[in-house]
């Protein structure tokens, strides 16, 4: 067994810890004061991180991403944790789901996601369907050759920003031993689509300038090319392409609770009452303590978790535990920072707020904390059970 | 023209160095090491010397210990071609390095060295100017920008009081200054490729070099902690203690 990173991975934690530092920091300040990151901002990052060839870094070499295995993309997530969620969605990982277009349809989603030049979203949540995806409103109907989808969709991530949306639609239902089941299929739908509309979302209390947006389809008429994967296929693609992604949560998690961490030790060793540092007083020194603790486990757990899929060993309860306990571990810590820095861990003009803000949603979106237990449990039952 | 960089692995300029409790050093167990920031810029300059097409191979060589090996492949992950380990598990002194420098570039008929002015760690600033005495070469130290000229180098070096522009004949030996570059993010393809590039391993003893200490260290301390300031009254007691007190007016 060995802990250690490769000297490959250390460069790539190097390399994109470097970069975030210098180039993302800086820009983070504004980006909360105005809530919006401007395009040509945005371009002029995805123009960097292309020249320093870590666009789409999850991508397969074959389709011209850079071919990362799980862990060591999972590490490039951590260290993007750190930085603001509105920057570094410039910095593009086009969703996994995209390798399973088909050759024509790799020509024009896959292959130009890979280079920059077109963006991607992913849409399943519905007003009425969140937690429980499957029950979905959203209907594509067939219409000779073509389809036809009307409903509409809410809190898709970027969707502003992006040039199509991937869309789980029901295209029927069928019976089953449990019951009808809802059919799902997805689709992908330019942003140009008629019928199609994107409109601004919620404000959210986390990752300013990170938006979200309601996506309607009103007799949106796409062709049987715009299908990806075939009819009844779309929870198939979901499980097989996306179970993987709630460990990139876990993953930002962990590199956001280390900046975190690292701001309050320091804070800690600094700040003075009562004649000497604060993190002397068993109170915040206990914090410091159980902190690094837990961001270490959070760490060593998601590793663990990205190294099994390397692996092609069973990893879903694996992923589960780790999204659960990364993000449970990001909120405590960040309210531990608030309380070690006091009332300057409240004001906007220190960054430890913000943490503490951001890091709401990360129990929330891929997946709630009580769908990763439900994940866990059924695993743990279905091992145990007869 | 073949173009070698030593470089150096020392710890890292964002970690705070501590003292041994043994006063023997300071402490190197668990602390974050990396490229000698001098280094770097030195690597930088080969590579787009390299790029310009005025390099026509540009080899890095580290002097060390087995872990040195992960700062030439930094160094290759940067754009260098190959790298060149000289393994020394015991301490080197800047005589030392340069007379292994001398014999590696002697191997290797190299053109060019170019490196950083200093390391961080002992800041000796001695290395280069060793080598350039040893080697017979022309040097240029402390500078910030060079550029080809016919059958040489014009190379602007940072003195004291302003900026000297020195030409000099090839071969040469030249240490780079902080403002000469900013180095590049090592890049995906270039960290992949690292893996691959050759890294010769040689000993001091392979190259016919005596690398044993000639100075002794007594002892390291932790430089004496800053003392609080005092605060004045007034401007006429202020000028009353740089008077009679600190003794600078
Ligand atoms: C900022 C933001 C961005 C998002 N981006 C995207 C996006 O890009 N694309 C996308 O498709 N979706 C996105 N989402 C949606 C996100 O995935 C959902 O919010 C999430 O899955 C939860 O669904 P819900 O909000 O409808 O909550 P609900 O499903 O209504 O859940 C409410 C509560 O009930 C609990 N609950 C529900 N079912 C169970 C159960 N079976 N057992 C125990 N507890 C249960 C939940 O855990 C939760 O505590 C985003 C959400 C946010 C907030």
């Amino acid at each position: 067994m060995d802990f250690a990173l490769n000297h490959e991975q250390q460069l790539v934690v190097e390399t994109v810890r470097a970069f975030v530092e210098s180039e993302l920091y800086p820009l983070e300040a504004e980006v909360e004061r105005t809530g919006v990151v401007p395009p040509e901002l945005g371009r002029e990052i995805q123009a960097k991180v292309k020249a320093l060839g870590f666009y789409a870094p999850n991508i397969p070499e074959e389709w011209g991403g850079g071919g990362l295995d799980h862990l060591t993309f999972t590490l490039v997530e951590r260290e993007l944790g750190r930085a603001a969620m509105a920057l570094t969605v410039w910095w593009g990982r086009p969703s996994n789901i995209l390798c399973a277009c088909n050759d024509e349809q790799k020509q024009r989603y896959l292959l130009p996601c890979v280079a920059g030049e077109r963006i991607d979203c992913l849409a399943i949540t519905e007003p009425g369907a969140g937690s429980d995806a499957r029950n979905l409103a959203t209907v594509a109907r067939r219409d000779g050759s073509d389809w036809v989808l009307n409903g509409s969709k809410h809190f898709i991530s970027h969707a502003d920003i992006a040039d199509f949306a991937i869309v789980f639609a029901a295209t029927g239902e069928d019976a089953t031993a449990k019951g009808p089941r809802k059919r799902i299929t997805c689709f992908l739908i330019d942003r140009d689509t008629a019928g199609f509309e994107v409109r601004p979302g919620y404000a959210t209390v986390s990752h300013r300038g990170y938006h979200n947006s309601v996506l309607s389809f009103d007799d949106c008429r796409v062709p049987a090319a715009q299908m990806l994967g075939d009819e009844g296929q779309g929870l198939e693609i979901m499980n097989t392409w996306l179970y993987a992604t709630r460990l990139t949560v876990a993953a930002m998690s962990v590199g956001r609770a280390r900046r975190v961490f690292d701001l309050t030790a320091e804070w800690a060793a600094t700040r003075r009452q009562f004649g000497r540092p604060i993190g002397e007083f068993q109170g915040t020194g206990f914090k410091l303590a159980d902190m690094i603790t837990e961001i270490d486990a959070a760490d060593w757990l998601t590793l663990a978790a990205a190294w099994a899929l390397d692996q092609d060993l069973p990893a879903n309860r694996e992923i589960a535990s780790a999204k659960l306990y990364a993000t449970e571990m990001l909120g405590r810590a960040t309210d531990n920072a608030v309380q070690v820095f006091g009332g300057m861990g409240l004001v906007d003009e220190m960054p430890i707020e913000r943490f503490w803000r951001d890091a709401r949603v990360e129990r929330i979106w891929d997946g709630t904390s009580e769908i990763q237990r439900h994940i866990i449990a059924r695993a743990i039952l279905r091992e145990h059970g007869e | 023209m073949k173009v070698l960089v030593p470089v150096k692995r020392v710890i890292d300029a964002n970690v705070k160095v501590r003292v041994k409790a043994d006063q023997t050093g300071v402490e190197l167990t668990n602390v974050k090491m990396a490229m000698n920031p001098f280094c770097e810029i030195a690597v930088e300059e080969a590579v787009r010397m390299k790029e310009a097409g005025t390099a026509t191979e540009v080899i890095v060589v580290s002097a060390g210990a087995q872990q040195a090996q992960e700062t030439i492949r930094t160094g290759l992950a940067m754009g260098a071609d190959r790298g060149i380990l000289i393994l020394s598990e015991a301490s080197l002194e800047p005589l030392a390095v340069a007379k292994l420098l001398k014999a590696v570039v002697e191997k290797e008929s190299a053109d060019m060295v170019l490196m950083g002015k200093q390391a961080i760690d002992g800041d000796n600033n001695q290395t280069g100017q060793m080598l350039a005495a040893l080697l017979g070469w022309p040097q240029g130290t402390f500078v910030s920008k060079i550029e080809k000229a016919d059958g040489g180098l014009k190379v602007t070096r940072e003195v004291d009081g302003g900026l000297e522009n020195v030409a000099l004949k090839l071969p040469a030996v030249v240490t780079v200054d902080l403002r000469l570059n900013q180095p590049r993010y090592a890049s995906l393809p270039n960290i992949m490729k690292a893996k691959k590039k050759q890294i010769d391993t040689m000993t001091p003893e392979d190259l016919g070099v005596d690398a044993s200490p000639r100075l002794t260290v007594l002892k390291v301390v932790e430089p004496p902690a800053r003392k609080a300031g005092v605060k004045v009254a007034d401007v006429a007691e202020l000028i009353d203690k740089l008077k009679n007190e600190a003794k600078v007016i």
